[in-house]
């Protein structure tokens, strides 16, 4: 089985501090996988890397089969070629009702003259409330998200991402904030996208990760640490220095 | 569900065209050309030019209000259209006269003769006699209006591409709107830019083969024409704003970040709005200087862009007939407060003379509206009156209900 996401030997560095060091990190089509590490580990300029909003100075990121390179793409190219991502703060557009936020992720064209001349057809409509009730926001459909609890705006951000359809989604700490009732709703429904496409979480709360059963990636410096199962990379003793030990 | 042709779906828009018309049946029914006379005809194109300077407030609502661009550039595209547009008036017209004159000669003048004869009258004011390379249009007309729309077009397409490409945003894309509108002024002030310089184009209220016809009737018929230009354009505004493409463009005004990761080239729906918005700016301009009669470089100074963002946020920006508001409330006063004719307030010690102090008073105005009403006299408009569109909110509310 041949990777969906390569990423190979990347660095970059922020004036002088090197973020990622010579990272290398490969996915399969459909696979759950957990990144973790410290705070300034480099996670979140590694899913800032691979969607396009920074440039690495070295190294490459290879994307499908053939693979074909990501960093000769903007930022949206990439999405527009299946990556999706979820971020940390919830970000929906508050002035929008939820419907309007989920027909803008809908898959179609987006050209701005084939936007121009879109219109909701009986499918769109269907689909958009199908998405509605999936993220139990049925009911909320034709109000601002702005008006939605910080956890419902979570929600909408999930339903936009699965309106878009992506073939690798990255997720930016979906556990901050949540009650323990929304991380277990949270944590099934990633393991649920996970059989038909990557998922890439990244996450501080080991609580969460456990229970996500899925092959981790300890990163540290801007490199990885160890890779393997959640019991693996917790008895490696760089993981315990590094990580677990504080 | 069936979607509803948009104008049932956004109900200002029957308002607004039903008050322009009421407007414009009421002034030709007022002028002295076509009515009791009760209205002059100076004042008629007065309120001629304020609909083309709603025309642009709703132009500068749809970069501004919608896509989140302050742009303090915008009346570079009005004046440009207006310069186009001077060129074909000035040309032909001095064409006939030169043609009058030269009639009396034994010999009928060559083309090349003629056109000698139009370049000495029209550029003897800047000392030269030749006809400059960016008049080579100006006999023709239809050429002269293509021009109108394809000049401002393609300058905020090249600009455009250039500032979104670069990502340049906030305060320091206002600076570069700024910026070109300062240079492109000062650009005209030569005498060697070939319009003209400081002297600008004038005489553009007698219009070419319509010599018979007087002042009052044209510049009723300027109202006609500024009113269908306004209409159109706020149809147009207003189907572009409803719908996906509206909500994507609203989105790019609120985190262009986001819309980027939703896959959408966020750069190309900057330069369709700004674009767009440029150009019916530029038709604003050729329907406001003939009624004007004169245009020179001093209209492109950034102050003209900035009073034009200041009407929009008095009128309320985001809604497309708080821009017509501010344009209109907030023109007609400054014309009124800055013509003489506004009583001065006679205090113990001071007489407050508008005409100094009006400009204190509308940035005061500005201060407050900014302050305590950000939605402007639109907000006002939409807290008293029943919702001119019904909000999503409203939905809500009566979905509980």
């Amino acid at each position: 089985m041949s990777a969906l996401l390569e990423v190979d030997g990347i660095s970059v560095s922020f004036d002088g501090f090197r973020a990622i060091n010579n990272l290398s990190f490969s996915i399969g089509p459909a696979e759950l996988r957990a990144v973790i590490g410290p705070n300034g580990a480099g996670k979140t300029t590694f899913m800032d890397i691979v969607t396009g909003k920074t440039r690495p100075d070295k190294g490459d990121v290879t994307w499908g089969t053939p693979p074909k390179s990501l960093l000769r793409l903007n930022e949206a190219q990439i999405a527009r070629e299946g990556i999706g991502r979820k971020f940390q703060r919830p970000t929906v557009f508050e002035d929008q009702t939820v419907a309007e936020n989920l027909t803008m992720a809908l898959k179609a064209s987006r050209n701005p003259f084939a936007v121009l001349g879109w219109r909701p057809s009986r499918a769109s409509a269907a689909r958009v409330a199908e998405l509605a009730s999936e993220v139990g926001l049925a009911a909320q459909v034709a109000r601002k998200a702005g008006e939605l609890s910080h956890g419902q705006k979570q929600w909408l951000e999930i339903g936009m991402l699965l309106a878009s359809a992506p073939r690798l989604l990255l997720v930016d700490e979906p556990a901050a904030g949540m009650t323990l009732a929304e991380r277990e709703q949270t944590t099934a429904l990633l393991v649920r996208l996970a059989e038909t496409r990557a998922v890439v979480v990244v996450e501080h709360d080991m609580d969460f990760v456990r229970r996500l059963n899925c092959k981790v990636t300890v990163l540290h410096q801007g490199a990885v640490l160890a890779e393997g199962s959640l019991d693996h990379v917790t008895r490696n003793p760089d993981v315990i220095d590094v990580y677990l030990g504080r | 569900m069936t979607p509803q042709p948009f104008i049932l779906r956004n109900p200002s828009i029957l308002v607004v065209l039903a008050v322009l018309a009421v407007f414009t049946v009421a002034v030709t029914l007022l002028s002295q050309a076509y009515g009791s006379g009760v209205i002059p005809t100076s004042t008629v194109k007065v309120l001629g030019k304020t609909l083309c300077l709603a025309l642009a407030a709703i132009a500068m609502d749809l970069v501004w209000g919608y896509l989140g661009i302050l742009s303090l550039g915008q009346m570079a595209f009005f004046a440009l259209g207006g310069y186009l547009i001077g060129q074909w008036l000035m040309y032909a017209r001095t064409e006939t006269i030169v043609a009058a004159s030269l009639a009396q000669n034994p010999i009928p003048p060559t083309p090349a003769e003629l056109q000698e004869g139009v370049a000495n009258q029209i550029f003897g004011v800047v000392g030269s006699a030749d006809l400059p390379l960016v008049w080579s249009s100006a006999h023709s007309l239809p050429l002269q209006l293509l021009l109108v729309v394809a000049v401002p077009g393609l300058l905020a397409l090249v600009f455009g591409w250039l500032a979104f490409r670069s990502r340049v945003n906030g305060v320091y894309l206002s600076i570069l709107t700024q910026a070109m509108t300062l240079a492109l002024a000062l650009w005209l002030f030569q005498n060697d830019s070939g319009f003209r310089g400081n002297n600008g184009l004038s005489g553009l209220q007698n219009i070419p083969g319509l010599e018979a016809v007087d002042q009052a009737r044209l510049s009723v018929w300027f109202l006609w024409g500024s009113a269908l230009a306004l209409a159109l354009a706020y149809v147009l505004a207003a189907w572009l704003v409803s719908g996906k493409f509206g909500s994507v463009v609203g989105a790019i005004r609120d985190d262009e970040t986001r819309v980027r990761f939703l896959g959408y080239p966020v750069e190309g729906f900057k330069l369709v709005v700004f674009t767009l918005a440029a150009m019916i700016t530029a038709i604003a301009g050729a329907l406001y200087y003939p009624q004007a009669g004169i245009i020179n470089p001093a209209e492109l100074m950034p102050i003209a862009s900035i009073y034009l963002a200041v009407w929009v946020a008095i009128g309320g920006r985001g809604r497309l007939y708080g821009a017509i508001i501010g344009a209109v409330v907030v023109s007609l006063l400054s014309s009124w407060f800055t013509g003489g004719r506004a009583p001065a307030v006679h205090l113990p010690g001071y007489t407050i003379n508008w005409v100094d102090w009006w400009q204190v008073a509308l940035g005061i105005g500005f201060v407050l509206v900014t302050l305590f009403a950000p939605k402007g006299i639109a907000g006002v408009v939409d807290r008293i009156g029943p919702p001119r569109s019904p909000s999503p909110e409203h939905h809500a509310k009566e979905a509980k209900a």
